[in-house]
């Protein structure tokens, strides 16, 4: 296997934000009622991640090491804001359902924690490798999270009501609190399998 | 009686950690003792109200008159991250004993996106200054008080048997859900 | 990182500035770019909900559209708690066929849903029964408030079509009415029947009588 690939395959598995490096969990835990919201708000981070790992990839050396975090802090908020105007335009209805999570992916560890653990010390390539693949480990994570919630909270996938599970749809699941719960046995159950 | 809805909406109803999602990391991350919850709960009360307040003022003087409300998020990231770098260094030389107590959780609460959810927030709601500040203190004292009250929980947890494959992060989360669910039980009282 | 800037004052604030001006400019630009498609989303939107409220009609009912100014309504006087940007009027289209009135649609609201405001889209018949609905905006809890979005439909067990509030206001069967709530969402249901009586009273020009001082004002 390619060192490239190695590198995207590590975000996805053995590093994945949510599930071994607990980062990033207030929108896993606040969009996932459905699995639609889960998609969208893992591809907005991933595109959020990648763009911002190659551009600090780029301009690393030229930051003083003082004011190196407020500089990544600027260029991620404005890239932030790029997403959130650009999904408002073209994507409304998903833009409506994830509300102030985009805002706030400024403030999510996962992509100031990647552009200062990984992108401030490597080349370009691999930080644009590395964001791509912590984003699709957080993709996958809160898609899987919404799917769980989804179905078992509306009886539904993807929108698709599931014949027969309608009528035993169990509320709380897409509800705060089955977003907590489900969330921890996953965790638990990606943890055993892992080891 | 606005107020008072407002203070008590956003400490139970509408919890910010429990039911809003937001300030989640530090929720887990200093909720291993109680003595440390309230530390972090003390800070973060301090910056809430503080940041909310400068926030609000920038957004009515500069960006709406400018028209450049789209920046929003950029100038209120990098307010909260200055206020959070000005008060520690104010804390420092002012008071030492208090820096000892809050210092360690300031600069985690720059990441804390309760402190921008809320100036975002307020905006959102088009609240007034006034009502903006109470419902800024209402929710930094609603996480507060999921953050203790989770914390004694946790104290416990050290004691108890808990099978093998929920331990650490899996029982936290189930808890918080158990938690969560408690906090519903206030929806309806506004 | 061998040949990294030096962190001397200079270099911080030079680094900071070109920073913050680059970003500044591409978000900028992105706005420019952005703002037209997002205005156009909206009035599509808004489009959208107008013809699913009234019968099919000819004309553009948003160039036609007036304000009907309203006050709080009964229970949330907290005006003080919000800046002016709060609604204070609501939007009434009507919609013409061959020049005929077939129906009005209005844009209404609530402040007394389960999670703040609540907005709908309301279509009347010129007889003012309610001939349909959609949701625009709640915050609601998912899996009970949300259920307005199709509770109240002609296919809903709490169906409101055909109903004329301008008769007699809409309530919850708890409070007298004869609608029958959202279960669990008790709350819900009845902010969304507040923003169909406001609507209603909106059209019907009686106001008054529901939520206090009004005056037409033009759009």
């Amino acid at each position: 296997m390619g060192k490239n690939s190695i590198i995207v395959l590590k975000g996805v598995l053995k590093e994945n934000p949510i599930f071994v490096q607990l980062l990033g969990m207030c929108p896993t835990l606040g969009v996932t009622t459905s699995a639609i919201n889960g998609v969208g708000m893992g591809l907005a981070t991933a595109f959020v991640l990648i763009m911002s790992n190659t551009v600090i990839a780029l301009v690393a050396k030229l930051i003083p090491d003082k004011i190196r975090i407020p500089s990544f802090i600027v260029i991620i908020a404005g890239l932030v804001t790029i997403v959130d105007m650009s999904m408002a335009a073209y994507l409304p209805a998903i833009h409506a359902s994830l509300g102030l999570f985009i805002p706030l992916i400024v403030v999510n560890c996962i992509v100031l924690g990647r552009a200062e653990a990984f992108a401030s010390k490597n080349k370009v390539l691999p930080s644009c490798l590395d964001g791509l693949g912590m984003g699709l480990g957080f993709t996958l994570a809160l898609t899987l999270l919404g799917s769980i919630r989804e179905i078992i909270g509306s009886g539904k996938i993807f929108d698709f009501i599931i014949p027969g599970l309608e009528e035993y749809k169990l509320l709380i699941f897409v509800l705060a609190p089955g977003a907590f719960i489900a969330l921890g046995y996953l965790i638990a159950i990606v943890d055993k399998l892992r080891s | 009686m606005g107020y008072l809805i407002i203070f008590i909406s956003a400490i139970f109803v509408n919890n910010i950690v429990l039911s809003q999602f937001l300030g989640i990391c530090p929720f887990f991350g200093v909720s291993k003792k109680i003595s440390t919850a309230v530390g972090m709960t003390g800070a973060l009360t301090f910056v809430m109200i503080l940041a909310t307040l400068v926030t609000y003022i920038v957004q009515v003087t500069v960006l709406i008159p400018y028209e450049i409300e789209f920046m929003q998020t950029i100038t209120f990231i990098l307010i909260i991250a200055a206020l959070v770098q000005v008060m520690e260094i104010i804390l420092k030389k002012i008071s030492p004993p208090l820096y000892q107590a809050l210092g360690i959780f300031l600069p985690l609460i720059t990441t804390n996106c309760a402190v921008l959810g809320v100036a975002i927030m307020v905006i959102q709601k088009s609240y007034t200054l006034m009502a903006s500040v109470v419902f800024a203190g209402a929710t930094a004292i609603g996480f507060g008080l999921a953050l203790i009250i989770f914390a004694g929980i946790r104290e416990h947890l050290d004691l108890v048997d808990i099978p093998k494959g929920l331990r650490g992060a899996p029982i936290a989360l189930v808890t918080a859900g158990l938690l969560a669910m408690a906090f519903m039980g206030f929806s309806g009282i506004v | 990182m061998e040949n990294k800037l030096e962190s001397n004052f200079k270099n911080m604030v030079l680094v900071l500035l070109t920073v913050t001006l680059g970003i500044a400019a591409s978000v900028s630009y992105v706005f420019a770019l952005t703002q037209g498609p997002i205005e156009l989303v909206k009035q599509e939107q808004e489009a959208d909900a107008i013809r699913q409220v009234v019968p099919s009609f000819d004309n553009n009912p948003s160039a036609d559209a007036w304000r009907v100014a309203v006050s709080e309504g009964e229970s949330d006087n907290y005006d003080y708690l919000y800046t002016n940007q709060e609604p204070d009027s609501l939007i009434l289209y009507p919609a013409k066929r061959d020049g005929e009135l077939v129906g009005t649609a209005v844009k209404t609201f609530s402040n007394n849903g389960f999670g703040g405001q609540v907005w709908v889209m309301v279509g009347f018949k010129p007889d003012g029964a309610v001939y349909g609905y959609s949701v625009l905006e709640h915050h609601e809890t998912p899996g009970l408030g949300t259920e307005m979005i199709d509770w109240f439909s002609q296919t809903g067990p709490g169906n409101i079509i055909g109903k004329n509030p301008s008769v007699k206001n809409l309530q919850v069967k708890k409070d007298g009415g004869d609608v029958d709530a959202i279960t669990a969402a008790t709350i819900s249901s009845k902010a969304f029947l507040d923003a169909v009586n406001r609507a209603s009273a909106a059209v019907s020009g009686s106001v008054d009588s529901y939520s206090g001082a009004t005056k037409k004002v033009q759009n």
